[in-house]
């Protein structure tokens, strides 16, 4: 199979039968906390996508060409939490001064990225499967989407539910966003199998 | 601290029932519902986390006066991240099978929000054996709560309870079989959308046992998780949804 198709089977794949947050348990803190409304959905999703694939194109090789290369790939969990520390940092200060109308939509989702387990799960996943580079970038790419996709759907089911259901008194907040995306994961679980 | 002195027994309870972190400040989410699958692995996470949370919390209050308050949130990752990385070499040497069994959620204790939120609101400002205590009082608390959702998803979903060899302590031990030819367990609950509504259902429980003592989250308690900005948003939805 060409590295391309692979690549598109690696992102439709990411995207619905291996949906981060509704398939595998990554980043539910935003999943849940950021949800409310489109456009938070939206902003959130679209600076998670990008700091995702920006993270793998400088994790990967880090990983490959310099720890492997020097026997410390024990460290591997301290550098890429500090390299997505400082590339969010990095981001945040450079969109402020080049960019102010962009930095204003989406600027402040930014550092709520660097505690936001997708991102450094991501980065992990890719080299325990042993993806090589492009198949890495595919992942996360298509994890950002996925990650946005779900966020999306979330925030519409839920602009609904605040204000036209009647709720048990005990499922009132948290209780009752949970068994929404209990339900979502439901409805995600009918695309396994799609991909051998 | 502004407030009074608390008492040692206080701080080390307060993490298990009155702040339990997964229950009532509802951090720490994405480990809960990922290796909550059996008592096993949930009670193997809730003590991977607890260590690197009493080591992190005793070295953060031994250094904060040392910490630049600009760059604390580096500095607090960085000694989390090599924390983790120990615990996860010794597991990976000592009890391979739990090792495999955690996987990528092992690594990702350093993103736990339980860890990062107590070194911002409480090592930071506290002294060291308080701050030990508290670490253990938030890790047992973790891996109760792991154990209870372990539990009912293990049981219901498994038809077994407490299986597993016990990190090789208990070769052989099949665990309590609760399945019979007529009730097969349940996949369901052992999935992802089982997670989700067990986590709903003993989160509702809790709040239907607390709701006349104290005031009731209904936000995602993000503190220290550098989410506050964006959950307050939160807050005022729920109260609308409180209200309507």
């Amino acid at each position: 199979m060409s590295t391309l198709s692979k690549m598109v089977i690696i992102i439709i794949g990411m995207i619905t039968v291996n949906n981060y947050p509704l398939s595998q348990f990554l980043g539910i803190c935003p999943f849940l906390g950021v949800s409310t409304d489109l456009n938070s959905a939206t902003g959130m999703g679209v600076a998670v996508t990008f700091v995702m694939t920006l993270a793998t194109i400088v994790t990967w090789p880090l990983q490959i060409f310099v720890l492997d290369k020097l026997g410390i790939g024990y460290l591997q969990t301290v550098a890429f939490i500090l390299i997505i520390a400082a590339l969010v940092q990095f981001i945040e200060m450079f969109m402020k001064k080049n960019m102010p109308a962009l930095y204003k939509s989406m600027g402040i989702y930014l550092p709520l990225i660097t505690t936001n387990c997708a991102v450094l799960g991501v980065c992990i996943s890719n080299l325990d499967k042993e993806y090589n580079f492009f198949e890495s970038v595919a992942q996360a790419f298509g994890g950002g989407l996925g990650f946005w996709f779900a966020l999306c759907i979330m925030a519409g089911v839920r602009s609904k539910l605040v204000d036209q259901s009647r709720i048990p008194k005990s499922f009132h907040g948290v209780p009752i966003v949970l068994t929404t995306a209990s339900i979502l994961s439901l409805a995600f679980l009918g695309f396994s199998g799609m991909f051998s | 601290m502004a407030e009074q002195k608390k008492s040692k027994l206080s701080i080390l309870t307060n993490g298990l029932i009155k702040e339990n972190p997964v229950l009532v400040l509802v951090i720490g989410t994405c480990p809960t519902l990922a290796t909550s699958t059996s008592v096993e692995t949930g009670f193997g996470m809730g003590l991977a986390a607890t260590a690197v949370l009493i080591c992190s919390n005793i070295v953060i209050s031994a250094l904060h006066k040392l910490i630049p308050d600009k760059v604390r949130i580096p500095c607090f990752i960085t000694v989390i991240a090599a924390f983790v990385t120990i615990v996860q070499m010794l597991l990976e040497a000592y009890v391979p099978s739990l090792y495999s069994a955690l996987g990528l959620y092992l690594p990702l204790i350093v993103v736990n929000c339980i860890i990062l939120g107590r070194a911002e609101m409480f090592a930071s400002k506290n002294s060291v054996v308080d701050s030990a205590l508290d670490g253990v009082g938030m890790g047992l608390g973790f891996t109760l709560t792991l154990c209870i959702m372990g539990s009912i998803r293990e049981i219901l979903g498994s038809g077994t309870w407490l299986a597993g060899d016990w990190f090789g302590l208990a070769p052989g031990f099949k665990g309590i079989i609760l399945q019979s030819r007529w009730i097969p367990g349940m996949n369901i609950m052992t999935m992802v959308p089982g997670g989700f509504f067990v986590f709903a259902c003993v989160m509702a429980t809790v709040h239907y046992f607390t709701r006349d003592k104290s005031k009731i989250r209904n936000s995602f308690g993000c503190d220290g998780c550098a989410m506050q900005g964006v959950c307050t948003d939160d807050d005022k939805a729920a109260e609308k949804g409180a209200a309507a």
